[in-house]
């Protein structure tokens, strides 16, 4: 039990610190909610794992992969945005994900995670992803400045916008589809907003506003999944209130700054 | 006659239209190395469309010739920097490592002062100043300014063009700016290029003021044919 806690706080420390990175930019891109509702893509995915006996993650992620290419290809026909896009794919994949999901447990195990399965191989994936995510992330975060900064701009400087969001929307998937493990499909976007959504609040520069995300993501699922462990009760609740905690933390900061002498 | 490497810009019957609306006509003009040159003309006259062409951002007819390989600076109108957590030195660093110290203090301000603050904390004013610093420290050749004082009071707008000016001349930057104040544009620019859909004047910007031109600018789309300027000579 000792060993699948310290692999699944690597897993946490891995997923919390790449998703609260990749999260800034959602946060700053005003996407928050895309990346909360991406997450319910995973779930048909998860239950063709369970149901065909193959690794659920490995759904979660083809399905997250599959639907992230999907929209990004539906937002450049109909020009509509990644919002509207998400907030249709993602209902639809939760009706789908429920009526595939025969065993409640399952789809209990898949809604909430099950830190409980994490082992060597899953910690040891989630470093390597983590790293070549944050890696990825840094390379295109320049690119996404420059556009939101202005598009007419950073096209005129050579950035393919349309590639770097594809590029973006599928580092967003995997961060995810490791992220499940931990908190499950229902609380993974919590990851991807509420750490960069903190940070911002007390952020007056970018390289501030990514430690701190990224930081700030760590901790959350440290504590959440230290305290589930104490408790015995699942860790995605858990590292959802560990992470409001820092968010109202950042607030009150915010807050007394505003209004110092 | 001029040597033809004077120019550093050739445009030749430019016409561009958007969702099968003509935007420009027949557009024909040339800019010297070094000048500047103010594009006038009404909302909607096809001023941001222009360097929008000149920037390969729209599909264009006719020709638009750089000479030989020229780096192009452009600050568009609209620029969403105030919701970011971008510091002034990121900003700037964005663009260029450099000595920052001196680039704000060509724009009057003091670097101890805003390097290291929000740009969402800067002042009018401030932020325009910046801007000017983040358009020139990666030394373009050319510098495509859209509005370089919108959101600007108008006691610091002639501040700002005056040093503009000043700066585009040391670094021998050619700039192409739009504005719609004819006063700084008569006080500011070499040259005047006047639009409203097609070419209505192009020549010195001290004759930009005259009523006949005013009329022109700023009535109805009337589209005559001129000769193709030559960047002072007036082919009116």
């Amino acid at each position: 039990m000792a060993e699948a806690l310290i692999y699944s706080l690597i897993v946490g420390v891995a997923v919390g610190f790449s998703a609260g990175y990749l999260g800034s930019i959602m946060v700053l891109e005003k996407m928050a909610l895309v990346g909360d509702a991406l997450s319910h893509v995973a779930l048909p995915g998860l239950a063709l794992g369970v149901l065909l006996n193959f690794d659920p993650l490995i759904g979660a992620f083809a399905f997250l992969f599959v639907s992230a290419v999907l929209i990004w290809h539906l937002s450049r026909v109909t020009k509509l945005s990644f919002e509207t896009l998400v907030g249709a794919a993602f209902t639809l994949a939760l009706a789908i994900g429920i009526l595939l999901f025969q065993d409640l447990e399952a789809l209990e195990e898949a809604l909430f995670g099950d830190i409980t399965k994490v082992g060597l191989i899953q910690a040891f994936a989630a470093i390597v992803i983590s790293i070549a995510v944050i890696f990825l992330t840094r390379v295109i975060y320049k690119k996404i400045v420059l556009g939101l900064i202005s598009e007419e701009l950073a096209i005129s400087k050579g950035v393919n916008i349309a590639r770097t969001n594809l590029l973006y929307l599928l580092l967003v998937s995997i961060t995810v589809a490791i992220g499940i493990q931990i908190t499950g499909t229902l609380l993974v976007g919590f990851l991807v907003v509420t750490p960069a959504a903190a940070a911002r609040i007390i952020s007056a520069n970018l390289s501030r506003y990514l430690k701190l995300s990224a930081t700030f993501g760590a901790i959350s699922a440290i504590s959440g999944i230290l305290l589930s462990s104490y408790l015995s009760v699942h860790p995605g609740p858990l590292v959802v209130i560990s992470g409001i905690i820092i968010f109202a933390a950042a607030v009150i900061i915010r807050w007394r700054r505003n209004f110092a002498p | 006659m001029e040597a033809p490497d004077n120019f550093i810009l050739k445009v030749s019957n430019l016409s561009v239209e958007i969702s099968n609306q003509s935007i420009l006509e027949n557009l024909s003009f040339r800019v010297k190395k070094g000048v500047t040159l103010a594009i006038v003309g009404p909302n909607g006259a096809g001023k941001t469309t222009l360097f929008r062409a000149m920037l390969n951002l729209v599909p264009y007819k006719g020709k638009i010739e750089w000479n030989g390989k020229v780096k192009i600076g452009y600050v568009p109108q609209v620029l969403s920097v105030r919701d970011l957590p971008l510091s002034v030195k990121e900003f700037l660093s964005f663009k260029r490592e450099a000595d920052f110290d001196s680039v704000l203090a060509s724009v009057g301000l003091d670097s101890k002062a805003v390097l290291d603050k929000s740009l969402g904390a800067l002042s009018g004013g401030e932020m325009r100043r910046v801007l000017i610093a983040w358009a020139i420290v990666d030394k373009p050749d050319v510098l495509l300014f859209d509005e370089p004082t919108s959101g600007v009071d108008i006691d610091s707008e002639e501040a700002i063009y005056g040093m503009l000016r000043k700066l585009t001349a040391k670094n021998k930057i050619t700039l192409l700016l739009i504005s719609h104040d004819l006063h700084i544009v008569r006080e500011y620019s070499d040259y005047a290029l006047a639009l409203n859909r097609c070419m209505v004047f192009f020549g010195d910007s001290k004759e930009v003021m005259n009523p006949e031109t005013q009329k022109l600018i700023f009535g109805e789309p009337i589209c005559r044919e001129y000769g193709e300027g030559h960047g002072g000579s007036i082919n009116l």
